[in-house]
């Protein structure tokens, strides 16, 4: 096949699907249980020091 | 400090220049060779002057230990500096347009200035602003010093090099004709070798981090460094014609080329002046308004959305060229979608404010901040629609377009950076306040009104435009000539001058004020009204 073809097929397929889970797992990382405190807690480095 | 190898370096330097001037393949890199050669050479002076001959031991540095901060003093002047240069050159483009007799050929034609305006704004402005803040900010997020000893003064001073030799190569009419990207070959190595600088000295800083976690605003400047380098290597892939000569010809031919110039284009955009001017908002808002930022958990959805989508966008600037149908189609669904994250963003940034709108009314650099996010959300609105297919057979190639981009450009990175700037100057140089907080106020209004008045009247100006060009009467003629449409814009091609002109204003009174806070001096004024007296914590 050639190569431009492989690539684009490659693209919406297995290339979209995987960054498609990647996305939702970071989405679902983000409001694992816990994650609210966590997140409570880096909001305030900016404002810790100077 | 001895800086012996670097003034040896940049000795060393200042000769292969000169021998690029001898030995040149074409008049206009000689011209540019002694152009470099007299940069290098009067850097090499200075930096012999500055030679300490005292033993190592009472030359020990004077190196306090903390953050590494002069490197961000210098970089705050520059994009003041820049930024007048840039908003001048606007001003000039504008009235060239208006009154063509302006174009003095053929150093200041509107072919030459037209990009000398967009990459000062853009890379001098916006990116010496993107250094400076990004420096300072990894900084304080990560509690480390800056990484690489002396490495923030090679990226500093490389970036002006690089500044000096785009806008010298513009004007002597070297191009290779990709939109923003117009800098050639060589002096795109030179950015190279300097961005990758930039990469190892972010990057090591928050690598050496005594904060477990990277706060986002890291997150977005590290996307913007990564994501850059990627554009610019990939977009300036070329085979120069001649070791010794300026020409060199793309790596890519006819559509590939045209998508990579707009995959760069859009990209510069996103990364550039959406991905690096958001880390400096989820910074400078929590800070100015002293409030952490509304929902963080949001921030990091807007993070990771932001960068999964924005790289797509780039087709829609080909919309009913030869690029296949599917890949316009791509283009505008993913710009549609952006909508998404950047309203997520907007509402984050805004929101922070929660429990303090009243600084609006008492803070100018708070409203300052908050009108560069309304006009964030306002761009990110209106990008979307205009990437809509039968939008854009409507915007495309009129004024609505430059409207559109400065009302991003202006509105969110010159905002948002001047609010920076005023955080930054009383901070980096230790002065209990502003020279002038009134005079802030002074330019919060000129710049705002200079925005408001040149994206309206770029609105109008493009949709009479864009309905010029397809009016057709019942015969199937074309109702207008070209020439016709170009004459209609006069009035507008005034306005936006004034619009403009307004804008430059208040950046001059930003440059006063800045300069005057430096210098150590207090206006004696009276304080905004409902404004608490002495917020500044002792340091």
């Amino acid at each position: 096949m050639e190569t431009y073809t492989a690539m684009r097929h490659f693209a919406d397929s297995w290339g979209l699907l995987a960054m498609t889970l990647f996305f939702l797992a970071v989405v679902a990382f983000t409001f694992r249980p816990g994650a609210r405190k966590a997140a409570e807690r880096a909001a305030e480095i900016p404002l810790k020091e100077d | 400090m001895k800086y012996t190898t670097e003034t040896i370096v940049l000795a060393v330097g200042a000769f292969l220049a000169l021998l690029g001037a001898a030995f040149a393949q074409d008049k206009l890199f000689g011209a540019h060779m002694w152009v470099l050669f007299f940069v290098l050479l009067a850097g090499t002076v200075f930096m012999i002057r500055r030679i300490s001959f005292a033993p190592a031991k009472v030359a020990a540095s004077s190196d306090d230990g903390g953050y590494f901060d002069e490197v961000v003093k210098y970089g705050v002047i520059a994009t003041v500096f820049w930024g007048v240069v840039g908003f001048l050159v606007g001003v000039v483009v504008a009235l060239q347009l208006a009154f063509p007799d302006l174009n003095i050929e053929p150093w200041l034609n509107f072919g030459r200035t037209r990009p000398l305006h967009t990459s000062a704004v853009i890379f001098a402005f916006g990116g010496n602003a993107l250094i400076a803040t990004s420096f300072y900010v990894v900084q304080r997020t990560s509690r480390a010093r800056l990484f690489g000893g002396n490495l923030g003064w090679f990226v500093f001073w490389g970036y002006q090099l690089f500044i000096v030799m785009a806008a010298t190569g513009y004007l002597l009419g070297i191009t290779q004709g990709r939109e923003y990207a117009e800098p050639e070959w060589y002096v795109d190595l030179w950015l190279t070798v300097v961005w990758v600088a930039y990469l190892v000295a972010f990057l090591g800083t928050i690598m050496t981090r005594k904060e477990p976690h990277i706060y986002v605003a890291n997150w977005f400047f590290l996307s913007f460094i990564v994501t850059v380098a990627m554009l610019h290597i990939v977009n300036n892939l070329a085979i120069p014609v001649s070791f010794l000569g300026v020409k060199s010809y793309s790596a890519f031919s006819g559509v590939q080329d045209a998508l990579t110039q707009w995959w760069y284009g859009h990209n510069a955009v996103g990364f550039f002046l959406t991905a690096g001017f958001l880390g400096m908002m989820y910074y400078f808002i929590p800070k100015q308004v002293n409030r952490p930022v509304y929902s963080y958990r949001l921030s990091i959805i807007h993070f990771w959305a932001l960068i999964f989508m924005y790289i797509w966008a780039g087709p829609h600037h080909l919309h009913y060229t030869a690029l296949p149908d599917w890949a316009q189609t791509l283009g505008m669904v993913f710009s549609i979608m952006l909508w998404m994250p950047s309203w997520g963003g907007m509402i984050n940034g805004l929101m922070t404010l929660s429990g303090a709108w009243d600084k609006i009314r008492t803070d100018p650099i708070v409203r300052m901040m908050v009108m560069a996010v309304a006009f964030y959300g306002m761009a990110t609105f209106e990008g979307p629609m205009m990437s809509i297919k039968s939008v854009n057979s409507l915007s495309h190639y009129t004024d609505w377009t430059i409207g559109h981009v400065h009302s991003g450009a202006l509105g969110w990175n010159g905002l948002i950076t001047f609010g920076a700037v005023y955080f930054l100057v009383p901070k980096l140089w230790k002065r209990e306040r502003l020279y002038s907080i009134r005079m802030v106020n002074w330019h919060f209004w000129l710049a705002t009104l200079g925005i408001v008045v040149y994206a309206a009247v770029m609105w109008v100006a493009g949709i009479q435009q864009g309905l010029m060009w397809r009016e057709y009467d019942e015969q199937g003629f074309l109702v207008y000539s070209f020439a016709e449409t170009v004459a209609a814009m006069f009035p507008y091609y005034v306005l936006r001058a004034v619009g403009g002109g307004l804008f430059l204003l208040g950046a001059l009174i930003m440059a006063y004020n800045v300069t005057m806070t430096i210098l150590g001096y207090q206006r004696d004024e009276a304080p905004i009204p409902g404004a608490a007296p002495a917020l500044q914590p002792a340091e």
